[in-house]
């Protein structure tokens, strides 16, 4: 199959901050989960992807692309889902959204009419002439989730995509993204530090910690081989807790759960996630 | 009503050219700027001078008009020639300088504010195509203020005095007000977007844009005054742009020290080049502005 997204000793620093360090993957799955806890460099990784931070050294490549000569290419590939609240409060959702399908290339009429039926496909419809500044936040996330379909992306960042949702609009969030996923049109990267929205919505995994991939799987086979995540979080400021919970688990789940790899240890507390 | 299947569907149809697609931008801004009624009557008013010029052009050259109105010697008093087109330029040009502090303000900070930045450029969109779109609003906005009601004013000039001939010898004039109107229009673009970018609150964006000309300008006589020396001058905007007009324009600078507003103080003009630096150096601090703001992600260090 060919790659969807091609790391190459990937390297981005701030001043001397090393964010993601020589991160080299070869990602392939239809839909591909990012997976790491705050700070690991899922957001970084995307914005790289994206152009709008420079590679230190390395690079990345999108369906062979090279983000650093093809910039404008490999944007014209994606559709972008940003974590924070992005758009502009005073649009209605439907301008809004026609006016990010033009800036992608499409001709007004072919926008207009996209964005339209991008606004039903995430179930605003019927809001879809009133100004953004009044949605509700599953609404935004909606919203965004729209403007980043609308002109027809290849691949589709979702950067947190149920960040600050309620239980049902989650749920529905995730239904989307699955019913997108099936559909087959589009490869899907998403990006979250909850590893139920990745291990529902994708189908590879890459899990990142410290700027470094702490390991990268494929979730079909490891479902295939009767495998499971499991997410350990220790609480409070108690030295070797983290390590304790670990060894507890070492010691009991693998009889539940058959054959159980473990990561090395490096925190004595804070979360991680094994499998 | 339109009824829309819902389901997603990959687009596979035609893109509009690249090079054509910063102009999305202004569309979309021309038309809400359109709900404003404020910015609709300032800017049908910006046509009361441009009108009134023309009526004196025409009635120059009307003697039966001249006689019926009784000021047969009117022509002696008002003269069609370079003073008239540079104060002409000068009035339009302090005009365009209230639009640019009402309209500039609005056009990138609410983007910066609602994080919009992201979603513009995580598409086929560079940064300088979404500068180049936000400042196409202003330029067009205020040239036609300037330039275009100055050419046309030209052109009746010409078709009423000796048409072609007249032309041939006053060409200076249509350069000076097509590329003196282009100087004021970049510079004032550039400020208000990176001031825009600046400063997120709109009143103040705005306000500062006025600062810039005027309390600068007033910072730069206070110099004069205490170092008795000229080069306060290199402050004041409008006395810069002002000598470059009277180079445009080819008038005498023992004659004519710019347009309306836009004077140099006579006996304290300064050297073109210094005139010309000042102004590149204003639009390069402008630049670094915007090339500091306008980003998909801002980065803390």
């Amino acid at each position: 199959m060919d790659p969807v997204i091609e790391l190459d000793g990937l390297e981005v620093r701030f001043g001397n901050r090393a964010i993601l360090k020589n991160l080299k993957a070869t990602l392939t799955g239809r839909s591909i989960g990012l997976l790491g806890p705050n700070g690991a460099g899922k957001s970084t990784l995307i914005n790289t992807l994206l152009g709008f931070h420079k590679p230190s050294s390395g690079t990345a490549r999108i369906f062979g692309r090279d983000v650093r000569t093809h910039m404008r290419e490999v944007r014209g590939l994606i559709g972008y889902m940003p974590e924070n609240d992005a758009f502009i409060a005073s649009m209605s959702g439907v301008r809004f959204v026609r006016l990010m399908a033009e800036l992608s290339g499409l001709p007004p009429e072919h926008a207009l009419e996209r964005a339209h039926e991008a606004f039903f496909y995430v179930g605003l419809g019927e809001v879809r002439y009133r100004a953004l500044g009044t949605y509700s936040l599953g609404m935004k996330q909606a919203a965004k989730l729209a403007q980043a379909i609308v002109h027809g992306p290849k691949v589709l960042f979702l950067d947190e995509p149920t960040n600050g949702l309620d239980p049902p609009a989650r749920l529905r969030m995730i239904a989307l993204i699955q019913e997108i996923r099936d559909r087959g049109d589009l490869h899907l990267l998403l990006s979250s530090h909850l590893l139920r929205d990745v291990e529902e919505c994708c189908d590879e995994v890459l899990i990142l910690k410290d700027g470094n991939i702490a390991a990268f799987c494929n979730l079909e086979e490891e479902r295939r081989a009767n495998r499971r995540f499991l997410e350990l979080e220790t609480r409070g400021g108690v030295d070797g807790a983290f390590v304790e919970a670990v060894e507890f688990a070492r010691r009991y789940l693998p009889q539940s759960h058959g054959d159980c790899r473990w990561p090395s240890i490096r925190k004595p507390t804070g979360r991680m996630t094994a499998r | 009503m339109a009824v829309y299947k819902k389901t997603y569907r990959p687009y596979d149809g035609a893109l509009t050219p690249s090079f054509t697609r910063f102009l999305v931008i202004p569309r979309y801004a021309f038309e809400e700027m359109r709900k404003s009624r404020f910015l609709t009557i300032f800017f049908i008013a910006s046509f009361i001078n441009p009108l009134v010029c023309a009526l004196i052009i025409y009635v120059q050259h009307n003697a039966s008009a001249l006689n019926l109105l009784g000021v047969q010697n009117a022509g002696r008093l008002i003269s069609i020639n370079t003073t008239f087109f540079m104060n002409f330029l000068g009035w339009q040009s302090m005009l365009a300088l209230f639009l640019a502090a009402f309209t500039g303000p609005g056009q990138v900070s609410p983007d910066l504010a609602n994080n919009a930045l992201s979603l513009y450029l995580a598409r086929p969109f560079s940064r300088v195509e979404y500068v180049l779109g936000k400042m196409w609003i202003l330029i067009v906005l205020m040239s036609l203020m300037t330039w275009v009601p100055g050419l046309l004013l030209f052109m009746l000039q010409a078709y009423l005095e000796q048409g072609w001939t007249w032309m041939q010898a006053n060409t200076s004039l249509a350069v000076g007000i097509f590329v003196g109107s282009w100087v004021w229009l970049l510079i004032l673009a550039l400020m208000a977007l990176a001031l825009s970018a600046w400063v997120k609150w709109k009143p103040a964006a705005g306000a500062l844009m006025f600062g810039v000309f005027f309390v600068a300008a007033g910072f730069g006589v206070a110099i004069n005054g205490v170092q008795r020396t000229r080069w306060g001058h290199l402050l004041n905007i409008s006395a810069l742009i002002g000598s470059i007009w009277v180079q445009l324009f080819g008038a005498n600078p023992a004659e004519n020290n710019g347009g309306m507003f836009f004077r140099m103080p006579q006996g304290q003009e300064l050297p073109l080049w210094c005139c010309w630096t000042a102004l590149g150096v204003l639009c390069l601090i402008c630049l670094y502005m915007l090339t500091r703001k306008i980003r998909g992600m801002e980065v803390v260090r």
